[in-house]
């Protein structure tokens, strides 16, 4: 029988249609069909300028945009060749972090509201909102920020943001023990997720699966630690990785506390950067006009989701030739066939809610 | 391995498939597209470069008047070195050899540039459009590309350079 | 009050049998059906409030008076009944019509029919069978037929799903839930409610109350099997895979909408009652008092039968917003490799209790 998952549906996440192939519940072949979504940022990009194409990141990814945006505006000033005043990589990596923990909040409590537990998926968009409003108050956006330019940010940090934040910080991580007394370790939860979906490390690295998904899968591969962009080689943190907890390495409950444990590490890196934020002018390093040399550059960052990198291809005019964006929930889309034949209905949205996609990026 | 010993490998195993060129980047290399598929194979499975890892495939447009373009980023878990590689094809006839056999992910992303730019990729087991509808014509992302009217009976609006939005 | 009494009743006043059998019927009905939507309106209400609470929200509150949802949210319940039966009724094109409306009302039926035999106090029970539980555990198995009436009518994939998850998990609990019930049935003798309830007087050991679920460690047991196998009958969460939202969207009422929908969730929340009703008098003392002796005459039966019921709903509201669902498979596990083989042997051990001690 040939069942049709979306495009609405409440659990894919966006609108995504997946075309299901089934045997009774056993689900033997999926076909997933993408572009529901699809708004033609790179076409777009080729129209505007380098600064007009930020907004448009935004609203890729649209639950971790600081991300987004931090990853393009790496990629053109590695381009351009600026140098960044130390505060404002100081209030990129605090705010790119902070989106982090929004960003895997959501993902968690959706995972739980995909196994049907409704309660944590409200207490973690309870604490998200703190986050938002601290967002708010910085910029003046809860969802789609426009804050990172290309050579510094739009605002200055507000002069209590250091004490909101860690407020914010000592409120948070007590929360966290909550969330797994009242999820991670439920014993139908472990159930419903442990053992299932495996993916391999080797599969993963040859789907292209990055992020908490490839980390999960025992893979240690963190492109902060790895390949350090920003100010993140200064920071202490840890990349955990799946450990098989309860079941096999690389399942779905190793996707799910992976995250949960990055959530974690970015408190750390939170912790240490807001001691140490210096102080200046973010707007000193803006250029009047970006109109950078001939030539490309790939540059990935980590976000959320994973490596999201950008291909900006220059001509030497203020608009660009081309600018891709790779994806990261592209490509852990991609490896749901393989991982999900042979397993129940059910679990399909387990895996799918695991790998945390989210559409607007992967249709762009 | 850095950028140059990565070419040297590959001119080894494959003489007269790396074109020099003058506005390369830094890990750049450039090849011929009649050998693809076996320079793929070697690059993976060779020990010393062991490109597990298909980073991103970037389709291009080098202009109207100019040839079409894919570039591969790989980059080797093991050795964490990377490289880019750059192939050229005809614009009448865009086509290169498919490396979805070799990286898995290159299915998706080939389908991607084949639905913005019309490369085939010969040898891809399936090679649709993924994201534009089935039945879209011309190819979205290439410099000449004129939009079409109609999808549907639905008018498509037209952005003109002065006046904005139709 | 029984239907008996009331045709009994009317029998004095003339020799009109089928007559009084009808006004003996539609005077115990009504109130039984007001029973059924006032539970439901309650139940929906206290469930909106209990999980908002349980999720550090409000629920639904009222801005003052003149707006919407009454203070506290109170007439937010009403306002929801009154959209429901506004609302369009749509029926799909491809389904089977007739079927497609039967459903609702099959499964009302069964639910309604449940209700009869609740022993709400001594004397307040629609329908006093001498086989009362049998009664209860046989009416509860109508709503599957309308399920599964409503899964293949709807001509959806999803509603199929729904309404094959439920058969396989309803027919698969009402065995464990059989088999607890049994305990209580064997330690009274009867099979009657009220004869049970009685049964159920006294203390034990002059402190605790002589409720069946004190009397015995496998009645003690045998009480949580058979609650868990109830949760489970009521397709509630974690055992809600038939309408599994996010797997199956609605499950078996994905195309139901308007009044038929009301329909199904009255008779969700008539079968919590129900349910919940056998649990309390087949194991916690149906109307008795918890301080042995005590107020235990006239209402204060209803009282506190009503308590135990809303204690038990309450139970199966918190399981609903704390736990997460179950797999299909998982779902059989429990029931054919756990329950079942735990009520097997309770039956036994019960039998050796009586056989020693009583």
């Amino acid at each position: 029988m040939i069942l049709n998952i979306g495009p609405q549906h409440p659990s894919t996440h966006g609108v995504l249609r997946l075309e299901v192939m089934t045997d009774g519940e056993i689900v033997s072949q999926i076909r997933p069909h993408l572009g529901y979504l699809h708004r033609c940022f790179e076409k777009h990009s080729e129209n505007v300028t380098y600064e007009q194409v930020i907004p448009f990141t935004d609203r890729c990814d649209y639950l971790a945009s600081m991300n987004s945006n931090f990853g393009y505006v790496v990629a053109m000033e590695e381009l351009m060749e600026i140098k960044i005043p130390e505060r404002v990589e100081y209030i990129r990596v605090i705010m790119g972090e902070l989106n982090r923990i929004a960003s895997h909040l959501l993902a968690l409590g959706v995972y739980g509201l995909d196994i049907g537990a409704f309660t944590p998926f409200l207490y973690m968009l309870r604490d998200r909102e703190r986050i938002l409003d601290m967002f708010e108050y910085t910029c003046g956006a809860r969802l789609l920020y426009n804050y990172m330019w290309v050579g510094g940010v739009s605002h200055d940090l507000p002069k209590d943001f250091e004490t909101i934040c860690t407020d914010f910080l000592d409120y948070f991580e007590p929360q966290i023990k909550e969330y797994n007394n009242l999820l991670s370790f439920n014993k139908i939860f472990v159930e419903r997720t442990a053992d299932v979906g495996v993916i391999p490390a080797d599969v993963a690295v040859s789907y292209g699966v990055s992020g908490p998904n490839l980390r999960a899968s025992g893979v240690k591969w963190d492109v902060r630690k790895d390949e350090p962009y920003s100010i993140y080689e200064k920071f202490d943190f840890d990349v955990p990785t799946g450990t098989g907890e309860f079941g096999t390495l690389g399942d779905c409950y190793d996707r799910y506390w992976v995250r949960m444990l990055e959530i974690e590490e970015s408190v750390k890196i939170l912790r240490q950067a807001l001691k140490e934020v210096p102080s200046g002018d973010v707007h000193q390093a803006l250029p009047k006009k970006i109109r950078p040399p001939k030539g490309s550059v790939y540059r990935r960052t980590e976000s959320p989701r994973g490596d999201l990198g950008y291909y900006i291809i220059s001509d030497g005019t203020p608009v660009p030739s081309r600018v891709k964006m790779r994806s990261p929930a592209f490509t852990a889309l991609s490896c749901l066939d393989e991982v999900s034949r042979g397993w129940m209905i059910s679990d399909v949205i387990a895996i799918l809610g695991s790998l945390d996609i989210v559409l607007g990026e992967i249709d762009r | 391995m850095n950028t140059a010993e990565i070419k040297a490998a590959i001119m080894d195993q494959f003489p007269g498939s790396v074109l020099e060129s003058e506005d390369l980047g830094e890990s750049q290399v450039e090849l011929k597209a009649d050998q693809w598929f076996e320079i793929a194979t070697f690059i993976k499975e060779n020990p010393n470069l062991s490109f597990d890892q298909l980073e991103c495939i970037t389709g291009i447009d080098l202009g109207e008047e100019a040839s079409l373009q894919t570039r591969y980023n790989f980059h080797s878990m093991e050795h964490r070195h990377k490289i880019e590689i750059l192939i050229s094809h005809d614009r009448k006839e865009p086509k290169v050899a498919s490396i979805e056999k070799i990286w898995r992910i290159g299915d998706w992303f080939e389908r991607e540039t084949y639905d913005m730019f019309g490369i085939v990729y010969e040898g891809h087991s399936d090679l649709r459009r993924i994201l534009c509808p089935d039945d879209w014509e011309g190819w979205p992302l290439r410099k000449d590309y004129e939009g079409q009217e109609l999808y549907h009976g639905i008018v498509i609006p037209k952005m003109k350079e002065e006046d904005g939005w139709e | 009050m029984t239907v008996d009494t009331l045709i009994n009743w009317f029998a004095t006043m003339g020799d009109f049998p089928i007559l009084a059998f009808i006004l003996a019927v539609v005077i115990s009905g009504i109130p039984l059906f007001l029973v059924m939507a006032l539970n439901a309106m309650i139940a929906v209400y206290v469930e909106r409030k209990v999980s908002a609470f349980m999720m550090d929200r409000v629920g639904p509150m009222g801005q003052g008076p003149g707006l919407h949802a009454g203070k506290w949210g109170l007439l937010q319940t009403a306002a929801d009944a009154i959209k429901l039966l506004v609302k369009e009724d749509t029926v799909p094109e491809s389904s089977d019509k007739f079927l497609f409306k039967m459903a609702p009302y099959i499964i009302f039926i069964g639910a309604f029919l449940g209700l009869a035999a609740v022993p709400f106090s001594s004397s307040l029970q629609v329908a006093d069978f001498n086989v009362g539980v049998f009664y209860i555990i046989a009416v509860g198995s109508i709503g599957i037929i309308g399920i599964v009436m409503a899964g293949w009518a709807s001509n959806n994939k999803w509603s199929l799903y729904g309404a094959m998850r439920s058969a396989a998990q309803i027919i698969s609990y009402e065995i464990p839930a059989g088999l607890s019930i049994i305990v209580p049935i064997m330690m009274a003798g009867t099979l009657n409610l009220q004869e049970l309830i009685i049964f159920q007087s006294g203390t034990i050991w002059g402190i605790l109350p002589n409720w069946i679920i004190f009397n015995n460690p496998f009645s003690f047991i045998a009480f949580f099997t058979f609650f868990i196998s109830a949760v489970a009958e009521t397709n509630r969460t974690p055992f809600d895979i038939p309408e599994a939202e996010s797997e199956l969207v609605a499950g078996w009422m994905t195309e139901y909408s308007g009044f038929r929908w009301a329909v199904f969730f009255l008779s969700e929340y008539a079968n919590m009652l129900v349910v919940s009703g056998l649990a309390v008098a087949g194991f916690l003392g149906g109307w008795q008092s918890p301080i042995p002796g005590l107020f235990n005459t006239g209402l204060w039966g209803l009282f506190w039968f009503m308590g135990k019921l809303g204690f038990l709903i309450f139970v199966m509201m918190w399981f609903r917003w704390t736990f997460p669902r179950l797999r299909v498979d998982q779902l059989m596990h429990v029931c054919w490799k756990v329950l079942i083989p735990i009520t097997m042997f309770n039956i036994f051990g019960v039998g050796i209790w009586k056989l020693i001690f009583g």
